[in-house]
């Protein structure tokens, strides 16, 4: 036991000073900030381009409505000017050159001219705004055609949106409000996460592995300790550095969180909540935009309903599981192997269900109680990722603990396994080893 | 007394036989020389001893008891395929692995300092082993080897890879080691130095045993009765004076004298072959031919295999 302190000790200092792993733990959350960061960032600046707009307008419907729209201005001139304009746009002072030909009512379509790519948020704001000039007019139209007193009002009333509550009936009959959408967001998220850890360092405790097998130091560290000590050392140590990766991942997060609201200014934040209401509000006076407090308060709620302990419990046991299954085969291919291109070749069935899990996500989110969806979770190799995903959606408790129960077992045969074919294969040297050789292996007396 | 013994091993891989039934006694305070053709089972033995694989049948014992995990901490082993943690500083690296053999901090760092100031490499306590050349990391290595203390050493090929210096600087080690008290086994195909270090030997071929003993007793047993004679007078007068009962093997004539390498037929005593000469010239030198262990190991290996051929 002191022997397999000593050497986890190693394992974990070792990794943990390596300029690698520094590098990798400061950058990673500073891509992800910067992933998050710089797109609101520069849409909030990109906002701030004037743009001046010269609308030839043949129908004079117009005349009085387009004026000034956050930072596009519109400016009307007279189809003398039009002309000479349209020969000369790259030198003009206006930005590009809107021409809205008489029969606008009938052929629905105008020309945005200009002498570069034209960003796609300008067109689609012209669009709208066009559409709902018409739109009001015609509308305004047919009321008074109509003769019906009140009729605006009356339409105005029949503007309607329905929100669908999800709530989740609990055994006891208790009613409790569930979102799909965080349920599908926590499934994805922490089966993702299982995902890239077990991947990241099960390679991690194979490429170790294969080091001392290289230089030729395993004999001499198997002289003086079990293989098994070695082998858990070396596991143990390599999950410690993982979970120092996170622990320091979760106090950048939250310190760049910081970083973040202080760099988004109360007045920033509000500017952009408005830019955003006016964008909703110009989809159309048919739709209702104001994101309601109800709709935030709805998804905290479900945030709350989703059974947090039990997910913290699961992912625990999931991640461990998984960590231990597949670090042990890893670092048993590490062993059985004299270089690269042949682990490549043991490693990819071994990881194949790996693989496969990540892909099942989506189809197990989306339909979790599914075929697909039970058999993935209750299949060891697939069961880490697949049934932490389908957690948040609650499965039936029995199917839960057989998927635990079997992902134990095999756990344990994996790492009994990995152990034989480890002590073999780590003193063996120059021969190509195949699946069937590794099976032989097992066979062999300590 | 003995110190280290095996007990009928056997160990197979597969369909593969490694060990047959291979006992081995080593005196305490001895030097005792592991020898054997390529593929032999050497290896396998001594991985048996160092608890890396486990005998499918066989004991192994130290020191009259039954061998345990507890006793890693009396053995040094020095593997023939060896090697050291590249990225790592060699003085981290040595505590760590003296910290492996069970250790304190605190002693593994006086033993180390020991040994780094006697090999004069203490400024290389901070040096990352990738820039040693590979003649530096063999000392490295010869020191976690015996750090601990070790009253059982096993050498499995130590000197490969040495300068004929630093050979011989590893060689005085050993032999200073064994003064102090320690056991120690040695594989090598050096028979050389089998003959410059070993008191002991056993000879392993084709997963058996196939000879074993002190040193010049093996010698003894597989001398041919061989003499070499050198003298001043006739050849003729005295392949003459041989009679039947022994055979001239060579001569050579040169101007200041002549020899003659003679074998004797009947096991007739030694001294009549100098009776005989004594009358036909005159003797300058008279020796019996020992032959050397290289000689012993490929008559023996051979004569095994002749005797042993597969049907």
């Amino acid at each position: 036991m002191n022997k397999t302190w000593i050497i986890l000790k190693r394992e974990y200092l070792t990794r943990v000073k390596k300029k690698s792993f520094i590098i990798t733990t400061l950058l990673v959350p500073l891509f992800f900030a910067a992933l998050m960061v710089v797109p609101i960032w520069l849409s909030t600046r990109d906002d701030k381009q004037e743009r001046r707009i010269a609308v030839y307008d043949e129908s004079s419907l117009f005349l009085d409505q387009l004026g000034e729209e956050g930072y596009t201005k519109y400016h009307f001139i007279p189809q003398s000017k039009y002309d000479s304009l349209k020969r000369n746009l790259e030198n003009s002072e206006f930005y590009a050159v809107l021409y809205i030909p008489a029969n606008i009512y009938t052929v629905n379509s105008a020309e945005l001219l200009s002498s570069r790519q034209l960003p796609l948020e300008l067109s689609e704001q012209i669009e709208r705004k066009l559409s709902q000039i018409i739109e009001t007019d015609k509308r305004s139209k047919v009321i008074q055609e109509a003769g019906i007193p009140d009729l605006e009002d009356k339409l105005a009333s029949t503007k309607t949106r329905i929100n669908i509550n999800t709530m989740k009936v609990t055994a006891t009959g208790e009613q409790k409000k569930s979102s799909s959408i965080v349920a599908f967001i926590a499934s994805y998220g922490m089966g993702f996460i299982i995902y890239f850890f077990v991947f990241m360092y099960g390679s991690m405790v194979m490429r170790s592995v294969m080091e001392e097998k290289k230089n030729r130091i395993v004999e001499v560290i198997i002289s003086s300790v079990k293989p098994f000590q070695l082998m858990t050392g070396k596991i143990v140590g390599t999950a410690l550095v993982g979970l120092t990766q996170v622990a320091i991942w979760i106090v950048l997060g939250i310190a760049a969180l910081g970083v973040v609201q202080g760099f988004f200014t109360p007045e920033a934040t509000r500017e952009m909540g408005q830019s955003i209401l006016e964008s909703q509000q110009q989809v159309g006076p048919m739709t209702p935009s104001v994101p309601e407090q109800s709709q935030i308060a709805g998804i905290l709620e479900s945030i709350a309903n989703l059974n947090i302990p039990l997910l913290i419990f699961g992912f625990l046991f999931y991640f461990l599981g998984g960590y231990l299954l597949y670090s042990s085969l890893m670092g048993a291919i590490g062993a059985a192997v004299d270089n690269d291109e042949d682990s490549q070749q043991l490693v990819f069935p071994v990881t194949f269900p790996l693989i496969l899990s990540i892909m099942l996500l989506i189809a197990i989110s989306r339909n979790p109680e599914g075929a697909v969806a039970f058999w993935a979770s209750i299949i060891p190799l697939t069961s880490p990722v697949c049934m932490l995903a389908r957690l948040p959606f609650s499965p039936p408790a029995w199917e839960i603990l057989l998927s635990m129960v079997l992902l134990v077992l095999t756990t344990i045969g994996a790492i009994w396994a990995g152990a034989k074919i480890y002590r073999t294969g780590i003193l063996m040297y120059g021969k190509k080893v195949n699946l069937k050789e590794l099976i032989k292996w097992l066979t062999y007396r300590g | 007394m003995d110190f280290f013994e095996t007990h009928g091993i056997h160990k197979v891989f597969g369909t593969t036989h490694a060990l047959t039934d291979v006992s081995i006694t080593v005196p305490e305070q001895s030097i005792f020389g592991l020898l054997g053709p390529n593929g032999a089972g050497k290896t396998t033995l001594i991985r048996i001893i160092n608890q890396i694989t486990a005998p499918d049948k066989g004991d192994v014992y130290l020191a009259g008891k039954k061998i345990t995990r507890d006793d890693i901490s009396n053995i040094g082993y020095l593997p023939e395929e060896r090697g050291l943690y590249t990225k790592m500083k060699i003085g981290e690296q040595v505590l760590y692995l003296a910290k492996l053999k069970g250790m304190t901090h605190q002693g593994a760092m006086n033993n180390l300092k020991y040994w780094f100031k006697k090999f004069d490499i203490v400024s290389w306590w901070d040096k990352k082993v990738e820039e040693l050349s590979k003649g530096m990391q063999q000392k490295v290595q010869f020191i976690t080897t015996v750090v601990h203390k070790p009253k059982l050493l096993i050498f499995d090929e130590p000197f490969s890879g040495f300068d004929p210096i630093n050979a011989n600087l590893i060689k005085q080690e050993i032999l200073e080691l064994r003064d102090k008290g320690a056991t120690i086994i040695f594989s090598t195909h050096n028979m050389g130095t089998v003959e410059d270090l070993c008191d002991h030997i056993a000879l392993i071929n084709k997963s058996r045993k196939i000879l074993d003993g002190p040193i010049n007793e093996v010698k003894e047993d597989f001398k041919s009765n061989i003499f070499e004679v050198s003298y001043r007078g006739e050849f003729e007068k005295v392949e003459k004076s041989l009679g039947n009962s022994f055979q001239v093997l060579a001569h050579q004539e040169t101007e200041y004298e002549n020899s003659i390498r003679i074998q004797e037929t009947d096991g007739r005593e030694k001294n009549s072959l100098i009776t005989a000469l004594l009358g036909a010239a005159e003797i300058r030198s008279f020796k019996e031919v020992i032959p050397s262990m290289n000689d012993v190991f490929i008559k023996a290996v051979e004569k095994y295999n002749a005797e042993n051929k597969m049907p």
